[in-house]
């Protein structure tokens, strides 16, 4: 192929893809909110914006996001001053630790409350969304407490200010930065949580997206589509605020190696603060998962793999078309498949956004599905793929819904592999007779693998516990994990709540599964090139 | 035979290489030597046709090598901080153009073996290039451009990268290695030192252009412009008439009735000796004076210095 050819190919197949699988949906959705006969009309959305209802779904939708956002910074913040200021045995290993609860399924997340005993209640949301966000807190803003010179502290005692003050006026000074940006992915994550509200917030507690998910199963489309529009210009202009507020800290910071700013634990008060701030983060970490665990084996007949055995069956009354174990195998060969698709359209976008000069631009296409839910995405595919284009009764839908989550990350870890390659290595080996194409093959390839692994162990992962749009899409005979634990969940009695926490854990155990191996691969990577 | 004819080479407007001309017989070794952003390593990217050239031909015995891709000019190149593949061992850097070449796996191997005893890396084969020394990396690369016997050898400061020591004792290797194989051979560097021990023929490259050309002592004994001269370390002089003359390094020195007068400005010690920079009379021209026994004349002192009619070359250019 000629050089000009094959670049129109890498472009050419993610942008068909996204094409068809994203902005087609999205668009479908804006044409039912915004030109319902034909022509621009705005009725339906003020329709929906005068309803009661749904403006208090909104402003619950608001209130709930931000009050999950200063919770978690008041649970994170302190875990993640003891982490990257203090030097410890198992400092890493507990970091690895705080991550888990971000990287499991939102499912899980809520089984587990369920499993601690919580109803529905605002409570349960609160402390479901600090859980779950817990690690955005300690990793972004431990990333940049890390680098902090101390000696900027030390300065300030010096000229006379108090610990306190040198705190505040130092210390939060500098990490406003990172508190922010941590502060706008917690506000986006709860702001369009799904799994969460939709388990833990019952009937009476609406977010947009709930709000979304139900009015669709009343089949009220044009509602639907209405609310969706409207998510769709508050995640917009949530991006731009937080954009904004990002772009104008740029400020230099006296930055230095992680290694020189934390400090081994020396005096008593150290201790208690070490002690302390570990005690509480495994209480409100490792407990909910603990008694997930448990309960998925505490049966009506005492201790044992009840729960699990149940799991293969399917119950006379059962909500469930198929045994739960099914899912199990759909689960798993849809992220199998959502990885592949991830896989080749994203490692696609990766190489044409890391050669191309105007790789920005894809690079903002791209991140577009990270913005827009997963539940918009969702009601887009049961909209737009209806006849006269008919996929709803193919299982592919699934995987590829997944895909499209999945695929921002494959390139964003991706591209800068890439990009990083020495431009001489390839001509390295053309000089010894390699042709483009074999230089790709022999050099881009090889270099790229890892990260492209690393990508497809996040696409595995994501498609394992992915939620918002398998709960629009899935068909009802070829159910995901994720959809039978809240279909359990949704059902009274015993069997019902035990066979759930035994789904989940399973799911729990997979997902893990998957993060370990990208963290093996992450781990190998740190050779120097 | 390798032969330059008239090539220039733009970056936007500004001419990297500039009409130049030069020809690499079969055997020889020609050593390019010029300050950085003199246009050396451009002029090696477009032999190898890495760089598209503006005009002008490359030809390689005769055949112009323009419009051929740069995987079939048969050429070799070393790059500077060699380029090692990371992610293929020794074996499998060595082995790299043997293979686009489709040889047999036999044949690999013992060319492999081959390449590597030549550099004096016998059982290297298995090693990852990132634990290797810096010597042992400057060796790989030379192995993996050599294994395929291309018909010209590019060097790009190939020893660039190694301290002073190991460079030392490399730039006799590397002329006797490029000697026993008979290899022509071309390479950059802007080190003299290196460039007169190895090449042939030196070439000083200066804005783009060539700005002479001869063997080592050639060069040596007589700068052709006041750029070569300044280059190599000589004094460059201007007389009443305007015509420059160069002067050998350590050719000047103090002297009550030296015909050169001037002021001291600067004073400098360099292990066994001072250096004194002195302002002519002239107020154009600053010369460098080595003082050995003498005691030093301090900054502001009035000097006179003599010179052995023998060091000084009258300068063309």
């Amino acid at each position: 192929m000629r050089p000009a050819v094959r670049r129109v190919t890498v472009w050419a197949l993610p942008v068909a893809f996204v094409g068809f699988f994203f902005v087609y949906p999205l668009v479908t959705i804006l044409g039912r909110g915004l030109w319902p006969d034909g022509g621009l009309d705005l009725s339906p959305l003020g329709d929906v914006l005068a309803a009661d209802d749904v403006r208090g779904v909104l402003w619950f939708t608001i209130w709930q996001a931000a009050l999950s956002t200063v919770l978690t910074l008041i649970a994170a913040l302190p875990a993640a001053y003891v982490v990257t200021r203090y030097r410890f045995r198992g400092r890493m290993v507990v970091r690895a630790l705080m991550t888990v609860p971000f990287v499991l399924p939102t499912v899980v997340v809520a089984s587990a409350f369920r499993a601690l005993g919580f109803e529905h209640s605002i409570g349960a949301i609160l402390i479901a969304h600090v859980f779950f966000n817990y690690a955005v807190v300690v990793r972004t803003v431990g990333g940049l407490w890390a680098h902090l010179d101390t000696r900027q502290v030390d300065a300030a005692r010096m000229l006379g200010a108090s610990r306190l003050r040198a705190f505040t006026a130092v210390t939060l000074w500098a990490l406003r930065p990172a508190i922010l940006a941590a502060a706008s992915i917690v506000f986006l994550f709860s702001f369009t949580s799904f799994g969460v509200i939709l388990i833990l917030g019952g009937p009476r507690r609406a977010t947009l997206e709930t709000e979304i998910f139900l009015r669709y199963n009343q089949l009220d489309l044009r509602t639907a589509a209405a609310l969706a529009v409207l998510q769709l210009l508050a995640v917009i202009v949530l991006l731009v605020v937080s954009g904004r507020l990002q772009g104008r800290r740029a400020t230099a910071l006296g930055l230095t190696p992680a290694s020189e700013s934390a400090r081994p634990i020396r005096s008593r008060s150290d201790r208690t603060v070490v002690a302390g701030v570990l005690a509480s983060a495994a209480a409100l970490l490792g407990t909910p998962l603990a008694v997930l665990v448990s309960r998925s084996f505490d049966t009506a007949t005492g201790f044992g793999f009840g729960s699990y055995d149940a799991l293969t069956e399917l119950r006379r009354g059962s909500v469930l078309f198929v045994p739960p174990i099914d899912a199990i195998a759909n689960s798993l060969l849809y992220a199998l498949v959502a990885t592949v698709i991830a896989l080749v359209v994203g490692g696609a976008a990766a190489f044409a956004v890391a050669r191309s000069r105007r790789g920005g631009l894809l690079d903002t296409v791209l991140a577009l599905p990270l913005g827009v839910s997963a539940v918009t995405l969702g009601l887009g595919f049961v909209i737009a793929f209806d006849p006269p284009i008919d996929l709803r009764t193919s299982w592919v839908l699934t995987p590829i819904a997944h895909s499209l989550v999945a695929i921002p990350f494959v390139v964003f870890i991706a591209a800068p592999v890439i990009r990083s390659i020495d431009p001489r290595l390839r001509e390295a080996a053309t000089m010894l007779g390699a042709s483009p194409r074999v230089v790709w093959r022999e050099v881009d390839l090889p270099v790229a693998a890892r990260g492209l692994m690393v990508g497809a162990g996040f696409a595995f992962a994501i498609s394992l516990g992915e939620f918002g749009a398998t709960a629009f899409i899935a068909r009802p005979d070829r159910p995901t994990l994720p959809v039978v634990v809240f279909r359990l969940l949704g059902q009274p009695g015993v069997e019902n709540f035990g066979a759930a926490m035994a789904a989940s854990t399973i799911l729990m155990v997979l997902t893990l599964g998957a993060v370990l191996a990208i963290e093996r691969l992450r781990a190998g990577e740190l050779g120097t090139f | 035979m390798l032969e330059i004819r008239g090539l220039t080479v733009r970056f936007g407007t500004t001419a990297a290489i500039d009409s130049l001309d030069l020809t690499v017989s079969d055997h020889e070794i020609v050593c390019v030597l010029g300050p950085s952003g003199s246009g050396k390593t451009t002029l090696l990217r477009a032999i190898a046709g890495l760089e598209s050239i503006a005009t002008g031909a490359v030809l390689r015995d005769g055949v112009d090598l323009t419009g051929v891709a740069p995987n079939r000019r048969d050429l070799g190149f070393m790059f500077q901080d060699h380029a090692l593949f990371p992610h293929r061992d020794v074996r499998g850097n060595v082995a790299f153009g043997l293979r686009m070449r489709r040889l047999s796996g036999a044949e690999i191997d013992a060319r492999t073996r081959e390449v590597l005893a030549l550099v004096g890396l016998e059982g290297f084969e298995h090693r990852s290039v990132r634990d290797l020394s810096g010597g042992e990396q400057q060796r790989v690369a030379l192995a993996r451009a050599l294994a395929p016997e291309p018909s010209l050898l590019m060097l790009d400061e190939p020893l660039g990268a190694l301290d002073r020591a190991l460079r030392e004792e490399l730039t006799g290797e590397l002329r006797e290695l490029f000697e026993r194989l008979g290899l022509a051979v071309l390479l950059v560097t802007h080190d003299h030192d290196e460039a007169f021990a190895i090449g042939d023929r030196v070439a000083i490259v200066h804005e783009g252009r060539i700005d002479q050309i001869g063997t080592p002592v050639e060069v040596w004994r007589e700068p052709a412009s006041a750029f070569v001269a300044r280059f190599l370390g000589w004094n460059v002089m201007r007389a009443g008439d305007g015509s420059r003359s160069a002067i050998r390094p350590d050719a000047l020195h103090v002297a009550t009735d030296g015909a050169i007068a001037g002021v001291v400005v600067a004073r400098t010690f360099h292990r066994d000796h001072f250096r004194i920079r002195v302002e002519l009379a002239n107020g154009t021209d600053t010369l460098e004076v080595s003082i050995r026994d003498a005691p030093p004349p301090t900054p502001g002192d009035v000097v006179r210095l003599g010179v052995d009619p023998a060091d000084v070359v009258p300068l063309r250019r």
